[in-house]
Order: structure tokens, then sequence, then C-alpha cells
């Protein structure tokens, strides 16, 4: 059995399996870090930032940092929710997030997160890039004016040999997501409906099914984002 | 010296309308305009869009009556699922929908007359503009208010359980509907608990009509001679021509009730409708082809359906209906003001379609979504609130748009509505020195019989964001107000 280690949240006492991620072991422990990039499965990869916390003093990746014992971990001060917020508010300032047309809206993680920290009146400029749109595979509707880069896509989906259907193209700011066209041109339903699930935006759409789920049952009409965790303590 | 009046802005709504009034050195006028500046911006970005966006994209351009545009988009991606052309729809589907958009009509045309028109009618075009607004009327005539209020109230609630929002909601997607009337959903709009109920709307709605029969016996002078001039009138009209504010074939009459446009299917809409342009205004002016655009102008709205249908498929608004017609004798109304009359006929009817419908258990049914196949194009029709809409998409064989015709109320009634200004300013401003607000609101009663909006609703806290200038024929400004 692994052994337990203890540690603190915001001064409270919290055990957990040692080698957990700082994220999950949280969970377990009824406290909320929140997460885009992070996906349950999938190794950390550590690009969004949403997940910081100060760690003995320093700020660092929750979903990367495993727990050890005596750790001392700041997840809700002033300082670091005003850092989460900003980063929030930068990646709806750098893309193009049309929330009222968008299909997802109401299960979008970044909706939701921005929701929950309450972003009303972004502090950056808005930079309005050309984004383009893939739209010729059968089963799969790309927008990447929606995307946040958070490379989930990249990193769940992969065909029964293992290989990757999406890949990162272009550099510096014209980087974006693009599909293997040979590899995804047969996709299955089953993949292809993953590949838009795992997709925490509107940027990976299943084609012709929009809008299917009222509102009202949406995953996030009920409660915000993060409220599931904070219930089940 | 030759002045213009300006009376900018009517409305907010659509971006930004204007009236001018060029008057000569006699005062008489010599020309009046609405510039409207529109909204054709979205047939732009609608491009490369994925068809099935489209109605929730589209109906942002309304605040009022985006359920229209919502409904108008989803007919026309019904078409390009393969679902058919009015005909294809699941039951549960096709009356979810019909529910949500005599809902619509319900709330708007409660909002049109009772918070936008009725303190026009109650404290007089030229009352005191400290009353002649809503607050003016709930002060005043508080049960007339409140019912205003509630059934606008009714309208909006019946959107949301259909739409899920009472507004901008999601309900129609390409070939039906994404939810049904739970019985709990329905049972508020029957058992009156939580609001007053379906009958009770058809109550008021008979009220409301009684109160303009009432006034009309009182100011019959003022409201029957107030801008009217003769035109054709378009609208939806059932098959077998009954009023029917979903879905129909396209009908248009001219003054005299002739049939000018013999019930042509939506779809080929293009053949019988052209659309014009003038150098000053961004808004087209649509006209039936076969008459040119000189001739070939029309009306749509309350007035123009119940010019063009043979008769009302419910019983209590089609009494109303009969009494409506004899008044002009069989033949088509063009008074103005009578939109008003009609307005609350169609209310009545909107009432009774609520009713029978959520009496119907085809509207708990499971079958939600129908497809068949693929094809590029889909044009859907529908009559919003202020009169018939077209919406008109192309998508590819990659399921983006690449092009989209979009023809709204608004644009269909401009040259009426120009007329009207004109009409206005020739009998209320020709020969007079100075220009006052009771004439300026003359001229906004006539758009408001058409087409008033929420911000018109100026209206609604008492003042117009209204800003007049007389301006001599150098460009000077000689007087302004503002009111
Ligand atoms: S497409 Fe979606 S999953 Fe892929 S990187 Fe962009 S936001 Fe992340
Ligand atoms: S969730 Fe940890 S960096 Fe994105």
């Amino acid at each position: 059995m692994a052994k337990i280690v203890t540690f603190s949240i915001d001064g409270q006492k919290c055990m957990a399996e040692e080698g957990q991620y700082l994220v999950d072991a949280a969970e377990t422990n009824g406290v909320y870090i929140p997460t885009l990039c992070n996906m349950t499965g999938v190794p950390p990869q550590g690009s969004c930032r949403v997940c910081s916390v100060k760690i003995n003093g320093k700020l660092t990746t929750a979903c990367t940092t495993k727990v050890s014992e005596g750790m001392e971990v700041i997840n809700e001060s002033e300082e670091i929710q005003d850092l989460r917020k900003a980063i929030i508010e930068l990646l709806f300032a750098e893309g193009n997030h049309f929330c009222p047309s968008c299909e997802q809206s109401g299960n979008c993680e970044l909706q939701a997160l921005a929701y929950r920290f309450q972003v009303l009146v972004p502090r950056f400029p808005y930079l309005f890039p050309e984004r383009d749109i893939e739209a010729s595979n059968p089963k799969l509707f790309k927008d990447h004016n929606r995307s946040i880069l958070c490379k989930r896509c990249i990193r769940a989906i992969t065909d029964e040999r293992g290989r990757r259907l999406f890949a990162f193209g272009k550099r510096g700011d014209r980087i974006g997501i693009s599909i293997d066209t040979k590899l995804a041109a047969n996709i299955s339903d089953e993949l292809a409906d993953r590949a838009a699930e795992v997709c925490p935006v509107g940027a990976i759409i299943r084609k012709g099914r929009g809008f299917a789920v009222p509102i009202g049952q949406r995953r996030y009409d009920g409660q915000p984002i993060g409220a599931d965790v904070e219930q089940a303590k | 010296m030759a002045t213009k009046v300006v009376i900018d802005p009517v409305t907010r709504v659509e971006g930004h309308g204007k009236v001018t009034i060029h008057l000569d050195d006699n005062g008489a006028v010599t020309q009046s305009r609405l510039h409207i500046v529109e909204f054709r911006g979205f047939e732009r970005f609608v491009k490369g869009r994925p068809y099935w966006e489209v109605p929730v994209l589209v109906q942002r351009l309304c605040g009022i009556c985006p359920v229209s545009h919502h409904l108008a988009a989803a007919k026309a991606t019904d078409q390009i699922v393969g679902a058919g052309t009015g005909d294809g729809l699941s039951p549960t589907a096709e009356k979810m929908r019909r529910l949500m958009h005599y809902g619509q009509i319900f709330q708007s045309h409660a909002l049109h007359f009772f918070h936008l028109s009725s303190p026009d009618l109650l404290f007089g075009i030229d009352g005191p503009i400290a009353t002649r607004n809503v607050i003016g009327v709930a002060l005043e005539h508080k049960d007339l208010a409140v019912q205003g209020v509630m059934m606008r109230k009714f309208g909006q609630e019946i959107i949301k359980v259909t739409a899920g929002k009472k507004i901008h909601g999601t309900g129609a997607i390409p070939g039906g509907i994404n939810k049904n009337l739970s019985l709990e959903e329905r049972d508020k709009f029957l058992d009156g608990k939580d609001l007053p109920n379906v009958d009770q709307m058809i109550d008021w709605s008979q009220g409301a009509i009684d109160f303009f029969l009432d006034f009309h016996k009182k100011n019959q002078d003022m409201l029957d001679n107030f801008s009217v001039f003769p035109s054709n009138h378009l609208s939806l009209v059932r098959a077998d021509g009954a009023l029917d504010l979903y879905h129909g074939v396209l009908r248009a009459v001219d003054s005299e009730g002739k049939k000018i446009v013999n019930d042509v299917p939506c779809q080929e809409y293009y053949d019988h409708i052209g659309e014009g342009v003038k150098s000053w205004s961004y808004m087209k002016f649509p006209f039936i082809l076969s008459l040119g655009q000189e001739n070939g102008w029309y009306r749509v709205g309350p007035l123009a359906r119940l010019n063009t249908v043979d008769f009302i498929p419910t019983p209590l608004a089609q009494k109303r209906f009969e009494e409506f017609r004899a008044y002009s004798n069989g033949k088509p109304s063009q008074i103005c003001l009578h939109t008003h009359w009609a307005r609350l006929i169609e209310t009545l009817h909107a009432a009774e379609v609520m009713k029978d419908l959520l009496n119907d258990p085809d509207l708990q049914g499971a079958e939600l979504v129908r497809t068949g196949t693929r094809q590029e194009e889909g044009i859907g029709l529908i009559e919003a609130p202020r009169g018939t809409l077209f919406h008109h998409y192309r998508a590819d064989e990659n399921d983006q748009i690449t092009m989209c015709n979009l023809i709204v109320s608004t644009t269909n009634n401009n040259e009426p509505m120009n007329r009207a200004v004109n009409n206005v300013a020739v009998s209320q401003m020709t020969g007079q020195k100075e220009i006052t607000e009771p004439m300026m609101n003359a001229v906004e009663v006539a758009i408001r019989a058409y087409d008033p909006c929420l911000s018109c609703a100026t209206h609604a806290v008492g003042r117009m964001p209204l800003e007049v200038s007389l301006v001599d024929s150098d460009g000077a400004v000689i007087a302004e107000a503002r009111t």
C-alpha cells in the first residue's frame, strides 16, 4: 500500500497517497484547484498555469507537482486568485471566443472558469487574431478561433496503433492545432466523440450535432465548475 | 429659406435610424426620409460558419424578436439537413416550435401595444411628455399596465420552456428541436398558480381589443385619418388561406384585395421579390418583381396579414377578424393606426393557439429530430411579429455557409415607413414656423405603428433620445431642440 503523507492547503490539514499529483490530492480532500490543460488519465503538461499555487512560498503548477510530507500549499490567496483570473482573461483576449453562438457554451471549461472567477471586463486588449477553420473532415469541425492550445487533443487522441491524430502546426503566435487528414479521414464515431469531449472549449466539435443539449441540462448550467469537488467534502 | 428637420436617432435597435424632413422657402415639405443603418453585416460573418450554428448566431441581430430569426434560420437549416420545407418535422418538433413562436408573437405584441403604443393612445400624440410613457400608463391605468406586464411575462415564460431561455435560446436545431415540454412545465401555464393561466390571457386579449374599440369610437377621426395611404400587402398564409404565423405560402394583395402574388411556395420567393437600393439608405427596398420597384412595394406586419388572409383558424379571433374586415367593407384596410387593432386580434389568436398547443399531448412526444438527404440550399420564411422574415442560406459539402441573404420585416416595411413619415410630415409640418415636440412625436407614432423598438421605448422612460435641428439651405443650424 502506498504511503500516506500529510500536507496542508491554506492551513487546512490534508492527507493523500504519496506520489499523487497535487490537483488530485486536493480533490480527494474536497479542495478545488482550477485546471484547464490537465485531464485525468493523461500525463500532465503544465502549460496553461491556471492551476498555479504557492508551495513553500514558491509559485508552481499543481497539476505537475506531486505531494510530499509536510508540504504547505497556498491555494486561495488574493494574489493567486488574481493571477489565475488574469490567465483566463488572457486566453479570452488572445483568441476569438464568441460564446453567444458557440455550441459549447454551458459545457465549456474556459467559460465556466470565467464565470467562477467573475471575469467581467478583461484588463487586456483583444487581439482579434485571424484564425482558420478546418471543415473537410467528415466528422469533425475544427475552429481554431477557439483553441487555447492546451494540447489535450494531441495528448489524448490516438488511433488503435497509438498514432496521434492531432499535432501542433506552425510556430510562434501562429501556432495551431492541425488534424492529420489521412489518419483522421476514417475516424470512428467513438474516437470522434472522444476528440470533441477532450477539448475543453469548442475548438473541436462533432459535425451536424450542435446545440443538441437544451439549456438547463448543460454541464455547468446547474452549478459552477469545481462545485462538485467542494461539495464532496 | 429652405429648412431641413432631422430627427436623430429615431431608434437604436437596428443600429441607428434618423428622419430628415426638408421644407422649402414657403414651408412646404419637399422630401422626407427615414434612414436606417442596417445589419447586413450578418450576411457576411455567417460565411464559413457551420450551418447548425446559424439559428443561434443570427438571432443576435435582434433583441426584441430573436425567436423569429432563430426559427426562420432553423426552418432554412431543416431543408439543408433534408427535413423538408415545412412538412418534414416530427409532430413534437413542429408543435414545440409553433408554441415558441406564438409565445413570442404574444409577448412582442403585448410589449408593442401596452408599453410602446398605448401611451400615445391614452394620453394623445400631443399629450404631456411627462406622462406619455409606460409609467404614465401604470399610474393612471393600473389594470391595463399590469395586464400588459403579465401578458408579456406569459409569452416570455413560454419562450423559456421551448427555447431554453427568454432571449437567445437554442431550442430549434436543424431538423427539429432539442427538448419537448414536460408535464410540469406545461401545467405552469394551465393551473394559474405561479402565473395567470392561458384562459386569463385569452380574456385579457379580448379586453385589450375592447379597449381599442372603445378608444376608436371616441377618437375615430384621429385614428382613421392618421397617415392613410393605399398599398400592397404581403404575408405568409396557410395553404387554405388561414392566418398562420409559422408557416405557409407567400401571398400578396393590392389595395383592392386582388391577389398579386398568388400563394407561391417560400422556396420560390426570389422569383417574386426583388430588392432595390437607394443611395441614401443602407436599407434595401424590396418589391414585387412583376410590378416593378415603383409600384411593387408593399406592407408587412399585422395589418398586412389581416389584409391577405381569408380567415383566422381560431374561433374568438375569427369573430374579431370579421368585425375588422367589415369595417373596411371587406377590402384591405389602409389605415395605419388600425395596425394596432390587427395586432390585438393576432394577440388573441396567439393566446388561443397557445391554449390548443398546451393541451396537445404531442408536445410530450419523444421524437425530436428528423433528417434526410443533405441539401445544398435552405430557405426559411416566417411571420415575425412585425412582418414577413426571409432567411436564405447555402452550405457547401464541408457544412460551411457560403451564402446568406436576409430580408427582415423592417426592410420589407421600408418604403411604407418612408411614406408614412412623409405623410405625417406633410400634414403636420407644412407651413409651420416652429417644429414642436408633438409634431416630432407624430412622426414617431407613424414609425411605431410599424416597428417600434425597445429603445424607441424611450417612451418607456418618457424621453426620446431625439435631436431635432432646423438647418437652412446653407447648412447653418438655426434652431436646435432636444426632447
Ligand atoms: S483544440 Fe481543444 S483540446 Fe486541442 S489544443 Fe485547442 S483547446 Fe486544447
Ligand atoms: S492545469 Fe496545470 S498547468 Fe494547466
